[in-house]
């Protein structure tokens, strides 16, 4: 505990990552805990208020149905950070295990790189329509397909820390005395990639409620009736001329969260390792 | 050297392999009959399984998927459902306006990215290191297709400079398809510079504690000398590969950006395809681009194996 403590003193040591994290808790908090608190409902169409501007009444004006755009940025976040969480969680996962494999054994080094490469010749957002297309446009379905698009990534940093690892002293030492492969690779390898995999894991959170939103506007993404900030803007676009706030209070609130995201992940890489800071 | 040539394009073979595997995967796995879709609702049973016998259908996969490659092989992409005209045909169709787009931006994205990163790196934990690599991380959060729709609105709609969308009528000038240009690659350059500016700042770091540097400055060679001759050049041949690999990754993923400024490039050809589910052009135009961006890292690869003899140890 008091070495966790230590790490989050040394953490937040530099203003900018504290902020970042503030505002990250803010906005988790407030999606999660607004909706179960407030009586509003972020659904109520009202076209007397359509495409009003932001006022006192509507701090971020409304939609084209008159809904008030700030409490459905509320409410939207709920479902965008779900997107990055899930996608970030399930990449890590599948990343992971891949990464651990091809980087511990030889013999299937070649065959799963092979595969990695052959996934990460595709723009990201390419094999996301196509894959989304293919599964068919569901919340679910988005996050798979950006989680099949993420792994690979995962996959490389693993290896690469897992070949470094693997050499280590302390790896003989266990298997000189007797200790399993399966429990080498649980108990010695996999707690030594933890931090690699959490700065992954906190970009591709990131990544995915950027990617989320891309899909929404090309119309491949999540149907259009789940509030993402991605959808919003989507369904607002034929209206941008005219009420321009539909388009840039959602777009704020994903440059946001993505950039306090970041910001977060590149404070945890310093703090692991000073070198991988040049080679960002 | 040959051998390391050798085992470099085996490599190479085998994920191109692995690529059209997974394409052609991609496209039989996708839920609804390629075949009902082509003929349409007025199909009887019978329709539908004489033409699957005329596309091969009924063959086993193993032998659909020959079939598919020996096509390919000979540069035949299939036929667009929609389009009414060969893969290859559209592709070309395509090609002009994301090439421009793509070198554009990537111009864009060197000139903004390689002098920021400099500057970051030699001024390194000043103010203005931490003031570019945090613009280089905002420029990581905005997604492209909203700076698209604010750039569309300041400056093609309130001030009128720049043309809102399109890629201009057939036929005029290449200075109006430049200007056409000029909003889609400031989209796609500035949010890529951000790339650049950290790959610059890294790479320039690296150099700066090179012993050799520290000799051209013990030599008495004034700063301005040491940075841009010393190392700057030799920062550059990794800069300049990410800046090649962005252009290959850019001939597809401009989807976003070709669909919000509506340019008829490639990007915008295979959004059209998944939305109309027009599978032989999902399937060409991803082997095409895969295909590209593979033959790129191969090349690079190359070049540094006989640029630089250490690679090869």
């Amino acid at each position: 505990m008091d070495q966790f403590i230590y790490v989050l003193k040394r953490l937040f040591s530099r203003r900018v990552v504290l902020l970042a994290a503030l505002m990250l808790l803010a906005v988790t908090a407030l999606a999660i805990f607004f909706p179960m608190f407030s009586s509003v409902d972020p659904n109520a169409i009202a076209v007397m208020d359509r495409l009003k501007a932001p006022s006192a009444a509507h701090w971020a004006g409304t939609d084209e149905l008159g809904r008030d755009l700030a409490m459905r940025i509320v409410y939207g976040g709920r479902y965008s950070i779900m997107i990055g969480i899930a996608t970030a969680f399930f990449s890590v996962i599948a990343g992971t295990a891949l990464g651990l494999l091809a980087g511990f054994f030889r013999k299937l080094d070649a065959p799963i790189m092979r595969v990695i490469d052959a996934m990460m010749s595709f723009p990201d957002i390419l094999l996301g329509i196509s894959l989304v297309s293919i599964l068919g446009a569901s919340l679910w379905n988005v996050v798979l397909a950006l989680a099949i698009v993420y792994t690979p990534r995962v996959a490389r940093v693993v290896r690469a820390s897992t070949l470094v690892i693997r050499e280590l002293l302390f790896v003989d030492a266990a298997r000189a005395l007797g200790v399993s492969t399966p429990r080498i690779l649980y108990a010695h390898i996999l707690p030594n990639l933890m931090s690699p995999v959490l700065v992954q894991l906190t970009f591709i959170f990131a990544y995915a409620i950027l990617a989320e939103a891309g899909l929404s506007f090309l119309g491949v993404g999540v149907p259009p009736e789940i509030p993402t900030w991605g959808t919003m803007i989507a369904s607002s676009l034929q209206y941008a001329d005219r009420a321009f706030w539909t388009i840039v209070f959602p777009g704020i609130a994903i440059i946001l969260t993505a950039l306090s995201l970041q910001i977060v992940g590149d404070g945890v890489r310093d703090l692991l390792d000073p070198k991988l800071r040049k080679s960002a | 050297m040959l051998r390391f040539i050798l085992a470099r394009l085996g490599g190479t073979l085998a994920v191109l392999i692995l690529v059209a595997v997974m394409v052609f995967a991609l496209t039989r796995l996708a839920s609804g009959d390629p075949i009902a879709l082509l003929l349409g609702d007025q199909a009887t049973a019978e329709d539908i399984a004489q033409a699957r016998v005329q596309y091969g259908l009924d063959k086993p996969l193993l032998t659909q998927f020959g079939y598919w490659i020996k096509e390919v092989a000979q540069g035949n992409l299939g036929q667009s459902i929609f389009l009414q005209r060969p893969v290859t045909q559209a592709l070309a169709e395509r090609a002009e306006p994301t090439f421009f787009l793509a070198t554009f931006a990537v111009t864009i994205a060197a000139l903004i990215g390689i002098p920021c990163g400099l500057i970051a790196a030699v001024w390194r934990g000043r103010l203005v290191d931490q003031i570019f690599s945090a613009v280089a991380m905002l420029g990581a959060s905005v997604p492209s297709f909203w700076m698209g729709l604010i750039l569309i609105q300041v400056f093609a709609v309130w001030l009128g400079w720049f043309p809102a969308s399109g890629y201009g009528d057939p036929g005029v000038p290449f200075i109006e398809r430049l200007h056409h240009l000029v909003l889609p690659a400031t989209v796609l350059g500035v949010l890529n510079s951000a790339l650049i500016i950290r790959f610059t700042r890294a790479s320039v770091l690296d150099i700066l504690n090179e012993d050799y540097v520290r000799t051209a400055r013990s030599k008495g060679l004034s700063e301005r000398v040491v940075i841009l001759k010393h190392v700057l050049r030799n920062a550059l041949v990794p800069i300049v590969t990410v800046l090649g690999l962005t252009l290959a990754l850019m001939i597809g993923g401009a989807v976003v950006t070709e669909t919000v400024f509506n340019l008829p490039g490639v990007g915008n050809l295979v959004v059209r395809a998944v939305l109309r589910r027009d599978y032989p052009v999902i399937q060409g135009t991803l082997l095409v681009i895969a295909g590209i961006y593979v033959l790129i890292n191969l090349v690079i690869d190359l070049i540094y194996m006989i640029v630089d003899p250490r690679i090869r140890v």
